[in-house]
């Protein structure tokens, strides 16, 4: 019954309910489908028997009626970056090597006691500190799309690779992702997968290895838009432990699912239309304008002036945290210690040996940016710089409810392209990062195939924790853009 | 404001990272470029702007005062390099 | 103003304090784990104390509520509004790779300590600012010949760091300070003041200079944990800078170890290089705002301090300023003091509390809480002098009666005979006793009136020194023809 792994949360979780199919048949074909698809190297650790484990006790909570979680049952994937009790967590670095916590991430605890069953853990940039998968320690993740008529391998985007491409390739039904500048809706819109990044404060980041702690915010990579509405209404919800965690109601996401926007006002913010923009994402973009007009949505240009400095702001203000943030990996308490002559020693080897190329970059630029005499001159100027992205949104959404963007600049790219140019690599996230700098929440929806033949998302921005809009607008692109293909699956013939 | 070999090698220090002399040379090219592109923020007037503290509007909650955690040494030293019964042991530090 | 000589002329020490206060909480500042002393290694250590990876602080409240108490007690402004900041460093017991502290916006701004000093004058001393930050783990060098030890129990404990101006012009008046400081905080219940346990200690900043001149370049003693070694290590340590420049050579500034056993300081190691601490806002945590409202009820509820209760022992009990300023240092014995006093005679009650009682616990080793005799017998036997029952003599010898056998004082007097005698008849019969034995004396004595001390001896000793002095001498001037 491979089959099984290509339903939606929502047709398992039917399945599950009208006794159809039992957790642990649907998680052995997840364990069978992973087996086949090592290609992809989208798991660093795979946890088949306790995935049927905690499958069989799924089964055994739902036969005495005490089953009652949106996830109960459900198979899903955990980015590397959620540290899980008795289970390596790596965060994609050799610096954690053999690192196994004994205790678990506030959203994997809310997804067990909703009844989610833990397939493994996702490969993923190092620290999550990439937009293409290619910086964990672990080697890249690979897209299970290609384009048409080559084999070259695609990127899936990054830094949730693992969980965009294992969503993607039936591996999991969902998964958990981080999205710091885009780590969550750059991945999503490289493999044709729903990406939903909430706003800051909605889900905890108790127990997810911080890389900028102002920044980071956790959220699902799913195939639907339904499917991230059920996996947000489990992964949300305040916590005392994180005191940047807001105490406010999580929605039933599930019903805000009308499909109606009529009277929406939907904001088209003009600095998103950049110079050298390929025609394919404009028109894709033209066209989602389109089908929400055509759902009854008002269109309504909007400017977020400060735009085109997200993302320079992000490169200072995201390292200068990271480098305080990774300062604890220092060879004492857990992980890589490379012996030297003295502590200091010690600890420049075991950093030297334990970090990669592009998490040195940063931390580098993270150190110098806040070092004696340049503070003001870069952290300060960008955090004020940060209050005026902020601003922007907070103008521009006095008049409208949402707002539509593409995704990304351009679709999947190729493994090795860009690794020689860190700014050019930077560039992915043009779209995905000024709303980080605020807060806010985003989604990127499957919205059409590139002339590559390759997926292409659309983004959705959305008001401080007003989800609800996100998920209601994103599924009338998902249902506009109709069914759209999905990858062959290349990678089980090389296993 | 661009940096120079003996800087990288500085900050890789301050940041506890020893660094080759083939790496600081990439290091610093890598480095000038994004300080140089980070650059464009200086033609922001941001006069009179208050820094972001946080992109969350509200009071910051606090704990009360009881003991809640803790009594695990086990836990707390099993993952390290090297611990002896519940210390965690380290090259000596001369002070 | 107390100078050093130098070769050269004399020196001016100016001295500065960095004082760690350990807040008195049953947890840490930014986790829910133990505060206790003398624990096994690393047991009273959180997953947040270990900077796991994903771990948070979350602040806790009794902490900032203990900050603001002790801000109001040394009359600094408090900052409704501060901010929680990073300062980044490597070391192995600091876990984090950086110690949370408030760097920009502490929570208390300037304050102001008064010194009583010895000869009498009040010296005020400017407090910089208070923060709140974590302590650091403890790291061990000397139980393995190539390894240390780390114990993270401390990592974490809610620390207050209370930095004053650099007002001090003597190794006297920087212990001054912090006995004050430390009797201030004791008063006030937000620190324990216990130095050998590390609740307290203070980074000390020494330099001389010329009087009048500009500043020095001053180095920094680490962590000095006792009152007589801040004092040991001012004193050195200006002696060495006063050398060091007349020698021709110049001060680098620098973080210095004190050597208790040597009474020296040497440069540390490891802070050798110069620091960059990279600080900037803890984005896991937003800033710190404080209502007014909370304020002001920690304000209408402070205990009385030390220098309101020197001010009150010397309107309500008439002390004079030194009497009342030794009372005060110790809260312990001022409560003694005033337990013994209310409603008695305060000079009889001050003597004998600073004298007798004082000096017998010293002697013993003990304190105010671990007396044998409480404040109810110790004015009891107040009460004996003052009606009479016993002289003063006597009552040094029911005082070490109670010391020894405990009992109520007036009981001890009368099972024992202590009771001083006043019947006139028998002192009458002792001293016609006395003037008779001595005629040569009483031949003397009429040329040397101060000579009747002798005589009143006679008597006292021959009524065991039972009988009433004042009678005695009344009844010998009018026998000896005196009068």
């Amino acid at each position: 019954m491979s089959d099984l792994t290509t339903l939606t949360i929502a047709e398992a979780r039917a399945k599950l309910d009208a006794g159809e199919i039992s957790s642990v048949e649907l998680t052995q074909a997840f364990v069978d489908e992973i087996d086949k698809a090592d290609a992809l190297n989208a798991f660093i650790t795979k946890t088949p028997e306790k995935a049927l484990e905690m499958a069989a006790q799924s089964d055994q909570r739902r036969a005495k009626g005490e089953a009652a979680g949106k996830l109960e049952g459900i198979p899903v994937g955990i980015k590397d970056l959620f540290c899980t009790e008795g289970t390596l967590t790596t965060a994609g670095s050799h610096i954690l090597d053999g690192f196994v916590p004994d205790y678990d991430s506030t959203v994997t605890t809310n997804m067990w006691r909703d009844g989610a069953v833990m397939l493994g853990k996702l490969n993923l940039d190092e620290f999550a500190m990439g937009s293409s998968n290619e910086t964990s320690y672990y080697g890249p993740v690979v897209n299970p799309w290609q384009r048409k008529g080559s084999n070259a391998k695609l990127v899936p985007g990054g830094s949730s690779g693992g969980s965009a491409t294992s969503v993607r390739a039936n591996l999991c039904m969902a998964a958990t992702a981080t999205d710091t500048g885009g780590s969550i809706r750059q991945p999503g819109a490289f493999t044709g997968t729903v990406g939903l990044k909430p706003t800051y404060g909605r889900c905890s980041r108790w127990g997810i290895v911080a890389f900028a702690s102002s920044l980071d915010q956790a959220g699902p990579i799913t195939k639907t838009v339904e499917d991230a509405a059920i996996m947000l209404g489990s992964m949300a919800g305040h916590d005392v432990k994180d005191t940047t965690s807001v105490d406010v109601p999580v929605p039933d996401y599930e019903a805000v699912l009308t499909g109606d926007i009529r009277g929406l006002k939907v904001g088209i913010p003009k600095e998103y239309r950049v110079d050298g923009m390929p025609s394919e994402i404009e028109d894709l973009w033209a066209k989602g304008i389109e089908w929400l007009k055509s759902a009854g949505a008002e269109i309504v240009d909007v400017s977020l002036p400060h735009t085109k400095y997200a993302l320079p702001t992000y490169y200072i203000v995201a390292p200068a945290e990271a480098s305080s943030n990774l300062a604890r990996y220092d060879g004492v308490r857990y992980g890589l210690r490379v012996e030297g002559d003295d502590i200091i020693d010690m600890y420049e080897k075991t950093r030297a040996e334990g970090f990669g190329e592009e998490v040195k970059r940063r931390i580098l630029i993270g150190t110098y940016v806040l070092s004696a005499g340049y503070y003001d001159a870069y952290y300060l100027k960008a955090q004020k710089v940060r209050t005026l992205i902020a601003r922007d949104f907070t103008q521009a959404f006095e008049t409208v409810d949402v707002m539509l963007t593409p995704s990304t600049p351009s679709p999947a790219f190729g493994i090795g392209e860009r690794m020689d140019d860190p700014l050019a690599m930077y560039l992915n996230d043009i779209f995905t990062v000024s709303l980080n700098m605020a807060g806010l929440p985003g989604i990127s929806v499957p919205a059409g195939i590139s002339q590559e033949g390759t997926p292409l998302g659309l983004q959705l921005i959305g008001k401080a924790f007003d989800e609800a809009t996100l998920l209601r607008t994103g599924q009338i692109i998902e249902q506009a853009a109709g069914d759209l293909p999905t990858p062959a699956s290349w990678w089980k013939e090389m296993s | 404001m661009s940096v120079d070999l003996a800087t990288v090698r500085h900050i890789a220090h301050l940041a506890r990272i020893s660094i080759s002399d083939e790496d600081a040379k990439n290091m610093e090219g890598d480095l000038n470029s994004i300080l140089e592109w980070v650059e464009q923020l200086s033609e922001v007037d941001t006069d009179g702007v208050e820094p972001m503290t946080s992109v969350v509007h509200m009071e910051m909650k606090k704990r009360d005062d009881v003991v809640s955690d803790g009594g695990y040494a086990e836990k707390i030293v099993h993952n390290a390099p090297a611990y002896e019964e519940t210390f965690f042991m380290v090259p000596k530090v001369i002070e | 103003m107390s100078l050093i000589q130098g070769a050269t002329g004399d020196w001016e020490i100016v001295i500065g304090l960095e004082v760690h206060a350990q807040i008195s909480s049953q947890s840490k500042l930014f986790s829910g784990s133990s505060t206790e002393f003398g624990a096994q290694a690393n047991s009273q250590v959180s997953m947040v104390d270990a900077a796991m990876p994903g771990m948070l602080p979350v602040i806790n409240k009794y902490c900032v509520e203990q900050a603001v108490k002790t801000g109001l007690g040394l009359k600094a402004e408090i900052n409704l509004y501060s901010v929680f900041d990073r300062k980044n460093y490597f070391y192995p017991d600091l876990p984090q790779g950086y110690q949370i502290s408030q760097f920009k916006h502490p929570i208390v701004g300037e304050g102001i300590v008064y010194l009583d000093m010895k000869d009498g004058e009040t010296i005020e001393v400017g407090i910089e600012r208070l923060h709140m930050e974590q302590d650091a783990g403890k790291s061990m060098h000397d139980q393995h010949p190539s390894m240390s030890f780390v114990d993270l129990n401390r990592s974490g404990v809610a620390l207050m760091e209370i930095v004053s101006k650099p007002d001090m012009r003597s190794s006297e008046q920087a212990r001054a300070y912090v006995t004050k400081l430390r009797t201030i905080l004791r008063y006030l219940g937000t620190c324990d003041g216990n130095m050998e346990q590390g609740s307290l200690r203070a980074d000390v900043n020494v330099s001389v200079r010329r009087p009048g001149d500009e500043l020095g370049t001053r180095c920094e003693i680490k962590n000095v944990n006792s009152i007589r070694f801040i004092g040991q290590a001012i004193e050195f340590e200006a002696r060495r800078q006063v050398d060091i420049i007349e020698e021709g050579g110049e001060i680098v500034q620098q973080t210095r170890l004190f050597d208790p056993k040597s009474g020296t300081t040497r440069a540390m190691r490891s802070k050798e290089e110069a620091h960059d601490y990279r600080y900037f806002p803890d984005p896991d945590l937003l800033p710190l705002e404080i209502e007014q409202s909370m304020v002001d009820e920690l304000a209408a509820n402070l205990p009385e301090l030390p220098d309101g209760k020197k001010a009150r022992f010397i309107e309500e009990y008439g002390l004079n300023p030194y009497d009342a300023g030794v009372l005060i240092m110790d809260k312990a014995s001022s409560d003694f003091f005033e337990d013994v006093a209310k409603g008695r005679d305060a000079r009889l009650a001050v003597n004998w509390v600073t004298g007798d009682f004082f000096g017998a616990i010293n002697k013993a080793g003990l304190d105010v809480a671990s007396s044998p005799i409480s404040a109810d017998q110790l004015g009891a036997l107040i009460d004996l002098i003052k009606d009479g029952t016993i002289s003063g003599k006597i009552a040094k010898q029911v005082f070490e009666i109670i010391w020894e056998e405990g009992g109520d004082p007036a009981e001890i007097v009368e099972s024992r005979g202590l009771k001083q005698v006043t019947d006139t008849g028998a002192i009458e019969a002792a001293v016609d006793a006395v003037i008779a034995g001595n005629p040569e004396k009483v031949e003397e004595v009429k040329a040397k009136p101060n000579m009747l001390g002798w005589f009143v001896g006679q008597v006292m000793k021959a009524t065991q020194g039972k009988a009433n002095p004042q009678a005695v001498n009344q009844l010998l001037r009018q026998r000896l023809g005196l009068d």
